[in-house]
C-alpha cells in the first residue's frame, strides 16, 4: 500500500496527478462536545464526480457540508483545519459565505422546491445575486438551467405552475437546475436519489454523468451501486475519519482495507 | 473472514464453492479413469469414463446459471465479485478437463494397448503429475491459499519438458515404421491432452490469486512446450 502525502492510503492508481478543486486539511468537526470529524483530508478533483460512502453516522454528510459552510448555521457545531477552494481557504474571514454557496451549490436528500412557480424557482437565486438584468435573461436562464437539468421538455409549456407539483423526480431535477441557475463550480449532493425510484434515478445518474463535464461533483450516498456508476473517485468514511480514498473502479473490484471490504460487501463490520 | 449480514447471501457463496470442490474432484476422478484405461487397456473403464463426462457439464451449467442469479440479485462486490466471477471461469476450465479426459479414453479402443514399452512409464509419469496439479490447484482453491496455487503454476514447467520428450519419441516410432502412425498420432493427442489439462490447472491457479488478491498474474509463465516449433530432418539414410 503506497500512502501519499496526506497520510491516506491511496489505492495504487494514484489519483494525485489531477487538479485538486478542494483540497482539505486536518479537518475536525465537533458538534458540542462530541468529535464527529477527525483529521480529514483529502482532495476532491475537477470535473470528477466523488462520492462519500460509509455507515449513517460516519461523517460524511458532515464532511459535504463543510464545502460550503452548511454547517456554520448549526449553533454547537464547531469547524477546525483548513478548506480551499481553487487555494483560497473558505473558512478565511474575508470569504463571503453567501458567496461561496453560489460557486459550491447543493442538493437534497429530498427535493425541496421552493413553494412558488416553476420559473420563479430557477430565477430566484440568479436574482438575489443580481445576475439577472431584465425579463430576456431571466427567461434564458429558466431555458439553459432547466435543459441541462434534462427537465425543459417536460415542463416547457407549465413554467408557471407551482414546483410542488411535479413528480418526485421532475422535483429534483428542478432542484439541479435551480442549483445550476446561479452557475455554480461546484454541486454538492447529499443522497440525491433517495427517495426516488429506479428509473427516476437512472435519469439522475444520467444527469450527473453529463454535468460532470462542467462542474465538479460531491455526492453522499447510501447505495454502494450508485457509487460504482456515477463516481470517478471514492471516500470511505468510518467513526468520522476517511478508511480509504481512491479511484471508484478500484474500491469497488479490490479495495486495500478491510473496512471498505467489508462495508461494500455487506458484512458486520 | 467476516459474515455478511443476509445469511442467505452468505450461503449462495458457499453453494457456488461446494460446487466447485465437486466438479473438481470429478473431473479428477475422470482424468485418473481415462489414464487408468489407456494403461490398462480396458475399453470398458473407457466407456464409462466417457459417459461420466455428462455429469461434470451438467455441473458446469449449474455453477454459470447460480453465479449470474448471484450476480443478479446480489451485486457482489470486491472481494464476494471476484469470487463469483471467478466461480464461472474455474467451472468453464474443469468442463475442459472433463473433455480432455473423455478424449483420452476415446483413444483407448484405436490404440488398443500398443503403446510401446519405453513409452509407458513417460505417459505415467506425465499423468501422474498431471493429476496431482490438478489435485493442488484445487486444495488451494478450497484453502483460497495464493502461494500453493502459484507453486502449482511454476510445476505446469515441468508437465511441459515431459509432453515434450514424448513428442519427439513418438516422432521417432512413426519415422521408423508406418505401421506405428496411426497408434502415435492417438498417443500424441493423448499427450497433448494431458498436457492442455496442465495448462487449465494454470489457468485455476491464475484465477485463485486473482480471487484472492484482486491482482492479475501478470508475469510470463516458464513454458518447456515447445513442440510447436520443432522441426524433423529427414534423413536420407533413414529407413522410411
Amino acid at each position: 500500500m503506497s500512502v501519499q502525502k496526506t497520510g491516506v492510503p491511496m489505492s495504487e492508481k494514484q489519483i494525485s496527478s489531477q487538479v485538486g478543486k478542494f483540497t482539505s486539511r486536518g479537518v475536525d468537526v465537533y458538534y458540542g462536545d462530541k468529535q464527529a470529524l477527525f483529521g480529514i483530508d483529502i482532495d476532491i478533483m475537477e470535473n470528477k464526480v466523488t462520492s462519500l460512502i460509509g455507515p449513517s453516522g460516519c461523517g460524511k454528510s458532515t464532511f459535504l457540508r463543510c464545502l460550503n459552510r452548511m454547517n456554520d448555521v448549526i449553533d454547537i457545531c464547531r469547524f477546525e483545519g483548513e478548506i480551499l477552494l481553487d487555494g483560497q481557504d473558505i473558512y478565511a474571514s474575508e470569504i463571503d459565505v453567501v458567496e461561496l454557496r453560489a460557486r459550491v451549490g447543493m442538493v437534497f436528500q429530498k427535493p425541496n422546491p421552493f413553494p412558488k412557480s416553476i420559473y420563479e424557482n430557477i430565477v430566484y437565486g440568479p436574482r438575489i445575486h443580481g445576475m439577472i438584468d431584465g425579463r430576456s435573461d431571466a427567461d434564458e436562464i429558466v431555458e439553459t438551467s432547466l435543459k441541462r437539468a434534462g427537465l425543459w421538455n417536460e415542463v416547457k409549456d407549465r413554467l408557471n405552475e407551482p414546483g410542488t407539483g411535479l413528480s418526485g423526480g421532475q422535483q429534483q431535477r428542478l432542484c439541479i437546475a435551480r442549483a445550476i441557475a446561479v452557475n455554480p463550480e461546484v454541486i454538492l449532493m447529499d443522497e440525491p436519489c433517495s427517495a426516488l425510484d429506479p428509473i427516476a434515478t437512472a435519469i439522475i445518474e444520467e444527469l450527473i454523468d453529463e454535468l460532470k463535464e462542467n462542474f465538479t461533483i460531491v455526492i453522499v450516498t447510501h447505495s454502494m451501486q450508485q457509487a460504482a456508476r456515477v463516481s470517478q473517485n471514492t471516500a470511505f468514511f468510518h467513526l468520522g475519519k476517511i478508511i480509504e480514498f481512491g479511484e471508484t473502479d478500484q474500491i469497488f473490484t479490490n479495495p486495500r482495507n478491510q473496512q471498505t471490504q467489508d462495508y461494500i460487501t455487506g458484512r458486520y463490520g | 473472514m467476516q459474515k455478511h449480514i443476509v445469511t442467505a447471501f452468505e450461503d449462495d457463496l458457499k453453494a457456488l464453492s461446494h460446487k466447485i470442490s465437486k466438479m473438481g474432484g470429478l473431473a479428477e476422478e475422470q482424468l485418473a479413469m481415462s489414464i487408468k484405461a489407456l494403461e490398462t487397456n480396458d475399453f470398458e473403464l473407457a466407456k464409462k469414463t466417457i459417459a461420466a463426462d455428462k455429469v461434470i457439464d451438467e455441473l458446469e451449467l449449474d455453477i454459470e446459471e447460480r453465479a449470474i442469479l448471484v450476480i443478479a440479485k446480489r451485486q457482489p462486490m470486491a472481494l464476494d465479485l471476484r469470487r463469483v466471477i471467478v466461480t464461472i471461469r474455474i467451472s468453464s476450465d474443469l468442463e475442459r478437463i472433463g473433455d480432455l479426459a473423455k478424449n483420452i479414453a476415446k483413444r483407448v479402443i484405436a490404440i488398443d494397448g500398443q503403446t510401446p514399452k519405453s513409452l509407458v512409464s513417460g505417459f505415467h509419469a506425465m499423468s501422474e503429475l498431471a493429476q496431482k496439479l490438478l489435485k493442488d490447484v484445487l486444495d488451494a482453491f478450497a484453502s483460497e491459499d495464493v502461494e500453493k496455487a502459484v507453486r502449482v503454476w511454476r510445476k505446469d514447467e515441468d508437465l511441459d519438458a515431459l509432453y515434450n520428450s514424448i513428442f519427439r519419441e513418438l516422432l521417432t516410432y512413426m519415422m521408423e515404421d508406418t505401421r506405428n502412425i496411426s497408434f502415435c498420432t492417438h498417443l500424441l493427442f493423448g499427450a497433448k491432452n494431458i498436457e492442455r489439462i496442465g495448462d487449465h490447472a494454470t489457468n485455476i491457479a491464475e484465477n485463485i490469486h486473482y480471487m484472492v488478491t484482486g491482482v492479475l498474474l501478470t508475469e510470463e509463465r516458464p513454458k518447456m512446450d515447445n513442440t510447436s516449433t520443432s522441426k524433423f530432418d529427414f534423413d536420407e539414410n533413414s529407413n522410411i
